[in-house]
C-alpha cells in the first residue's frame, strides 16, 4: 500500500490587487511507496516547495486532497517531520532541547526523553554538543540538530526542503553520507526537494522532475544505484548517466524558467 | 575611525566617562569663570553642597525614596497589564484587531495632560501618581509589545507546528521565548520615560518626591538644588538601566551569543 498519495493537487496563490490567480502548482498526482526516497527535482520556483508545504500541511491546496496512510491532511502534525532551508532550530532551546522539542509535545517523560537525546547526538556525531546553542554551531552542525529534531519523534514520512541548499560543496557532501546512511539504517518514507541534481541522483531511489512554474510533473526516473551508496558511486558511469539524462530533462525547463 | 569598527573595553569606559568630565568642566568653565549669574545657574560646588543640605537637614532621602517607589509601583501595574495583553494581541489577530486602533488612538493622548483630570477624580495621594505613570507608559508597552509578539519569525512558528505543538502551546513554547528578550528590552526603554511622567506628576499637586522639591526649590530661586534634583534622577535612571540590562543578559543569555 502506498504510503503517501497526492491527488489532482493544485494551488493557486490569489493575485496581488485584483489581477488573475498565480498558478503555482498545476494539478499533480503522485504516490510514495512505504520506505520510498522519492526527490522532487526542478528549477527555482517551480512548485516544488509548494507541494512539500502542501504536504506538510502548511498550505492547504486549491484542488485536489492528500492522503498519509489513508488519512487526508488538513494541517501541519508530527506524524510528517519537517526541515526547512533556512535554519529553524529555536535560538533559545539549547541542541538537546531542540532535539527534544517535539518529544515534550508529545508528552513524554524526561526518562524516556534522555536516551532519545544522546542516541541522537551520537548519530549526527555531535555527542558533546548537547548544551551548545543553535548560534555556537556552523550551518551544517545546525541542520544536522533540524535533522535530528524531525526525526526524533518517529514521523511517518520526513519531508526536507532543500536542506542543505545553504551549506558549501563539501559539507554538502558529507551531509547527504550522513542523511542516506540514516535512511539506510532506519528505512522511512522520505520526500526530498532539491534543484541539485548530483544530489537528487545520490539519495534517491526515485526522481520526479518537475517543469518550470506554473509546476507540473515532467519525468519520473527510478534510480536504481545499489545500496549502501558509498560517495565513490558519484564517480560510476551508471551514475553520470543518470545524472546526464536528468540534466537533458531539466534543461529544457531551467531555460524556460530563466526567461520568465 | 573605521565605520562598525569595535573598541576595547578600556577605551569604551575611558570614552565614556570622558564625555562626562567634558560636561562637567563646561558647566564649571562658565560659572566658576562667571559667564552665567549665580541666580541663574548653580556652579557644581554650590550644587553638592546644597544636594548635601538637603539630604541631611530636608530629609530629601525620603523624597527620593517616594519618587521611586511611585515610579516603580506605577510602572509594574503597567507592564503587569500590559505585557499580557500585548502577547495576546501579537499572537491573536482577532484580539488585536478589536484593540489596536484605540491603542492606537491613546498612545497619543499625552500622561500629563491627563493630571487636572487625575487630580478630580483620584486627588492628589499616591493612586494618581500611579496612573499618571500607568497611562504614560501602559500604552506604548501594549503595542510595542503586540509588534514583537506579532513579528516571531514565520520559520520557527512553522517548525513547531511540523513538531506537534498546537495552539496555546504555539503561544508558550515559540511565541513568548522568541519575544522575550526584545519584551525586556521594551520593557527597560518604557521605564526610562515613566521617570519623565514621574516628575511631571510631582510638579502639580504634591507634598513629596523629587519633583516636589524641584518645584519648591523654583520659588527659592535655588538653582543647585533644582540641578542636584535632576542629577540624581539622571544616576537613578542609570543605575536602574544598568540593572535591567545586566538582568536581561543574565535571563537571555542566548539572544547575546
Amino acid at each position: 500500500m502506498s504510503k503517501l498519495s497526492v491527488e489532482n493537487v493544485s494551488r493557486q496563490f490569489p493575485a496581488p490587487r485584483g489581477g488573475a490567480p498565480v498558478p503555482a502548482l498545476l494539478p499533480v498526482d503522485l504516490t510514495v511507496a512505504d520506505n520510498d526516497f522519492l526527490v522532487l527535482l526542478g528549477p527555482s520556483g517551480c512548485g516544488k516547495s509548494t507541494l512539500l508545504r502542501l504536504i506538510a500541511g502548511l498550505d492547504r491546496p486549491t484542488t485536489g486532497r492528500i492522503l498519509l496512510d489513508g488519512r487526508p491532511v488538513s494541517a501541519p502534525g508530527p506524524d510528517r517531520g519537517m526541515v526547512f532551508q533556512s535554519y529553524t532550530l529555536f535560538p533559545w532551546l539549547t541542541v538537546a532541547d531542540n532535539i527534544a522539542f517535539g518529544l515534550r509535545e508529545k508528552g513524554l517523560d524526561e526518562a524516556s526523553v534522555k536516551p532519545i537525546i544522546s542516541d541522537w547526538l551520537e548519530r549526527i556525531g555531535l555527542a558533546g554538543f548537547g548544551n551548545h546553542y543553535p548560534k555556537q554551531l556552523s550551518g551544517g552542525m545546525q541542520q544536522r540538530t533540524a535533522i535530528a529534531r524531525a526525526l526524533a519523534t518517529d514521523p511517518t514520512i520526513l519531508l526536507l526542503d532543500e536542506p542543505f541548499g545553504a551549506l558549501d560543496n563539501q559539507t554538502r557532501g558529507l551531509m547527504q553520507e550522513m542523511l542516506l546512511s540514516i535512511w539506510e539504517k532506519q528505512k522511512k518514507t522520505v520526500v526530498f526537494v532539491t534543484h541539485d541534481i548530483e544530489e537528487a541522483v545520490f539519495l534517491a531511489s526515485r526522481v520526479i522532475v518537475m517543469t518550470a512554474r506554473p509546476g507540473r510533473i515532467k519525468a519520473e526516473i527510478a534510480i536504481d544505484l545499489a545500496h549502501p551508496r558509498h560517495y565513490t558511486v558519484k564517480t560510476s558511469s551508471e551514475f553520470s548517466a543518470l545524472k546526464a539524462r536528468l540534466t537533458e530533462e531539466i534543461r529544457s525547463e531551467a531555460l524556460l524558467a530563466a526567461h520568465v | 575611525m573605521k565605520p562598525l569598527e569595535p573598541i576595547s573595553f578600556g577605551a569604551r569606559l575611558a570614552l565614556g566617562l570622558l564625555f562626562f568630565v567634558v560636561f562637567v568642566a563646561a558647566w564649571s568653565l562658565a560659572t566658576f569663570g562667571g559667564y552665567v549669574s549665580k541666580t541663574f545657574l548653580a556652579d557644581p560646588l554650590t550644587m553638592i553642597d546644597e544636594g548635601r543640605i538637603l539630604i541631611v537637614r530636608y530629609g530629601f532621602l525620603g523624597d527620593i525614596a517616594i519618587t521611586i517607589w511611585r515610579v516603580v509601583g506605577g510602572f509594574v501595574l503597567a507592564a503587569a497589564v500590559a505585557v499580557p495583553l500585548g502577547v495576546l494581541m501579537g499572537a491573536y489577530k482577532p484580539v488585536e484587531a478589536l484593540l489596536e486602533p484605540f491603542i492606537s488612538f491613546a498612545r497619543y493622548l499625552p500622561a500629563s495632560a491627563f493630571i487636572p483630570l487625575l487630580i478630580l477624580w483620584a486627588g492628589t495621594g499616591e493612586l494618581q501618581k500611579l496612573l499618571v505613570i500607568f497611562i504614560g507608559s501602559f500604552f506604548q508597552l501594549v503595542l510595542i509589545i503586540a509588534v514583537t509578539v506579532g513579528g516571531t519569525r514565520r520559520d520557527l512558528v512553522e517548525a513547531a507546528l511540523t513538531l506537534g505543538a498546537k495552539d496555546s502551546r504555539i503561544l508558550t513554547r515559540v511565541l513568548l521565548p522568541a519575544a522575550g528578550p526584545q519584551i525586556a528590552e521594551t520593557l527597560r526603554l518604557v521605564l526610562g520615560w515613566a521617570w519623565t511622567y514621574v516628575i511631571v506628576a510631582e510638579l502639580i499637586g504634591s507634598s513629596a518626591g523629587i519633583g516636589h522639591m524641584i518645584i519648591d526649590s523654583q520659588a527659592l530661586l535655588a538653582t543647585g538644588q533644582i540641578i542636584f534634583g535632576i542629577i540624581v534622577i539622571g544616576i537613578i535612571g542609570l543605575v536602574s538601566d544598568f540593572l535591567f540590562k545586566a538582568l536581561n543578559r543574565r535571563l537571555f543569555a542566548w539572544s547575546t551569543l
